[in-house]
């Protein structure tokens, strides 16, 4: 009874407010800002469509989008993968842009009916195989790959749109007004703000396990074609931004100071700065191979770190279904 | 004149234990096992508003139960791999009976009542091999057991009495386990499958899925009156497949694999956990408490929507929709795939919710 009398106290700290400190400084500016370099993005394709040319503002947007690209909850619980379609360990998204242009489909000059192809071929990973695999980045203007990125970019933008405002018109309302009468979704504050902090451990366990655990593979068989955004060299800087965005997440939650998890992030970019290959296409190597482990303990040290500063203060358990069930 | 002593003597010597209706026990319309902020272990009652009736100590954390048809009896199913089932008087809280499978078997988490409730079926497999059995006790007669059959294949999981009352259908998972814990032995060569019996014992019917769905275990199920019977299944293959999570079925004729959008798919991380029809049989669900996740479909396979709940796993079907429970405490109504909060105990509810 003690016990129970103890959690419940715990769980009445102010959590509204770092719900919306989280909403006001990490979530919705990031998705503000995601929109506006999608847009960037899209108007530099339909004025010059070729791959080079768009480098500096596919960077930009993708840089933009892993501030919040790791959420996995209202917009985002199902809009995230059409915007960010990994991990494709069987190659989808290659294999749907290869049928498109082979059958010049049609789909690439009418952007508007372009959310009907695949998840697979849309978004930042359809965007980044035509703009720098060697086998699709060589297309003049007028061609039709040409008129797919534009497409691409297009829609990219439309789904960054869409995305930010039912962030900020549906889903940070039913967030704010948690435990309020009909909000069927959130029964109190505390359950906000553990939806939330449950999202910042999954970012980083999918940063740990799936960033660099899928490329790492096992000692004796490596999958350095695994690592994520290797054709544009972003996948060192897709941990770093992870990383930096789970624990802004996590600061933002927290109305109190998080001093090891502050050190647990500088341990995550020092073992980064480490990593000469930003696209770990040396991991065969074993120093190399070395240097990512330390990295991907550093993750898991940032994970360990954030849930004894947050969760254990808050007596937050990770799901009793969701972790063991049957 | 006989006293109420002779009369009761007389019962206990024919085996019959007395047993008041359901009525006794305020009527509960669901029974949902749970854990309470202390950790301890409970079965609770529940009527269709989401109050818990009453709440009855476990030793060990349940899984799932069954209601007796007639008395105000529960069994109650310790999680794999199961050593107890207990029989619960629901009116007085106290143990009636203790259940424990035979040498060398263990229960696996389910098991229904046939025959107006003079029969229990509980879902077993061996120990060494995981081969399913579905062991058969006199619920009349104090819970002698009294025979056993093959279940059809490896790894059973839930069982239902089909609407007929003469045939079980048996969910076998196809993952064989370690004896003494829950790790999965034959991910490389499983092959799980939907099968028929009858209460006597010989298999019916079998139902396998294609070559490339062997992967996922069917483990859950869902009838509906006039015999369709849905199941529940959960991806064991590489991740990234999105594989259908539920499946449709009537005797006689092929399966059907009902899916969601792929984003939709992904989101439910592979895994669903609890399946029900809707009170009046016009939706089915599946929920997944990995994704937080519900999803619902019309009988003929359609999509009809979503609705995420943390932690959401219990599934049972109400008047108007569904009723759902979560790791929260969370118990909430489903209607139309407009979702209202019942109650919020201070409890984390367990996989399922049984209906009575």
């Amino acid at each position: 009874m003690r016990l129970a009398l103890a959690l419940s106290l715990c769980l009445a700290l102010p959590a509204h407010a770092g719900v919306n400190k989280a909403l006001d400084t990490h979530i919705l500016p990031g998705f503000a800002r995601f929109a506006e370099r999608a847009a960037r993005l899209s108007d530099a394709a339909t004025e010059d469509c070729r791959a080079a040319n768009l480098h500096p503002d596919f960077h930009a947007a993708f840089d933009a989008w892993m501030t919040v690209g790791d959420l996995r909850l209202g917009p985002s619980e199902t809009g995230a993968l059409s915007v960010a379609f990994w991990p494709d360990p069987r190659g989808f998204t290659q294999r749907t842009l290869t049928r498109l242009i082979a059958e010049e489909d049609p789909i690439a000059h009418a952007p508007e009916d372009y959310p009907e192809v695949s998840i697979a071929a849309r978004g930042v990973f359809a965007l980044e195989i035509l703009l720098f695999d060697p086998a699709f980045m060589t297309y003049e203007e007028g061609s039709y790959t040409c008129a797919l990125v534009t497409t691409i970019a297009t829609d990219l933008e439309a789904q960054a749109r869409a995305l930010s405002s039912a962030w900020n018109d549906d889903f940070a309302p039913l967030l704010r007004k948690a435990g309020a009468p009909g909000n069927a979704a959130y029964l109190s504050g505390d359950e906000a703000l553990r939806a939330l902090y449950t999202q910042v451990l999954s970012a980083l366990e999918l940063t740990a396990n799936k960033r660099l655990g899928l490329p790492m593979g096992t000692f004796e068989r490596p999958r350095p074609a695994l690592a994520e955004a290797r054709r544009s060299g972003r996948s060192l800087r897709q941990v770093r931004l992870a990383a930096g965005a789970a624990h802004g997440l996590a600061t933002a939650l927290a109305d109190w100071d998080l001093p090891q998890s502050d050190a647990a992030l500088a341990r995550v970019e020092a073992a980064a700065d480490t990593i000469d290959d930003p696209a770990f296409q040396d991991i065969t190597d074993p120093q190399a191979r070395l240097r990512l482990e330390v990295l991907q303990q550093a993750v898991e040290g940032l994970h360990d770190a954030i849930a004894a500063e947050i969760g254990t203060r808050l007596g937050i358990a990770p799901g009793f279904n969701a972790q063991d069930g049957d | 004149m006989t006293t109420r002593r002779a009369f009761l003597a007389s019962l206990l010597a024919t085996g019959a234990a007395p047993g008041l209706g359901w009525a006794a026990a305020g009527n509960p319309a669901y029974l949902a096992a749970a854990r309470d902020a202390s950790g301890g272990f409970a079965l609770h009652g529940l009527n269709a508003g989401g109050q818990s009736l009453f709440a009855i100590p476990l030793p060990a954390r349940g899984h799932a139960g069954a209601g007796h048809p007639i008395r105000a009896e529960a069994v109650a199913f310790a999680r794999r791999p199961g050593s107890f089932a207990l029989v619960i008087d629901c009116v007085t809280g106290q143990v009636r009976h203790r259940l424990s499978p035979p040498e060398g078997r263990q229960f696996n988490g389910h098991g229904c009542y046939a025959r107006k409730g003079a029969r229990l079926y509980t879902a077993e497999q061996e120990s060494e091999t995981s081969a399913g059995r579905i062991g058969v006790w006199d619920a009349g007669k104090g819970y002698r057991r009294i025979g056993d059959f093959p279940s059809g294949g490896i790894g059973p999981h839930e069982i239902r009495l089909m609407p007929d009352g003469q045939t079980l259908a048996v969910a076998n998972g196809g993952i064989a386990t370690d004896p003494t814990d829950r790790r999965k032995l034959n991910i490389g060569t499983m092959r799980p499958n939907l099968s028929y019996l009858d209460i006597a014992g010989p298999i019916l019917e079998q139902i396998e899925l294609n070559p490339d769905l062997r992967k996922n275990s069917i483990r859950h199920l869902a009838l509906r009156a006039d015999g369709l019977l849905a199941f529940a299944m959960q991806w064991e293959g590489a991740e990234g497949a999105a594989p259908p999570l539920l499946g449709l079925h009537r005797r006689g004729t092929d399966p059907v694999l009902p899916e969601a959008p792929l984003a939709a798919e992904f989101a439910m991380q592979g895994y669903a956990g609890s399946v029900a029809f809707s009170g009046d049989g016009a939706q089915v669900a599946i929920t997944s408490p990995r994704g937080g996740r519900l999803h619902c479909f019309s009988p003929d396979g359609g999509f009809l929507g979503a609705f995420s709940r943390a932690d959401v796993c219990g599934l049972a079907p109400r008047a108007d929709g569904f009723l759902l429970s979560d790791g929260l405490g969370g118990l909430l109504a489903l209607a139309g795939l407009t979702p209202r909060a019942l109650a919020q105990h201070h409890l984390a509810w367990d996989n399922h919710i049984v209906s009575l």
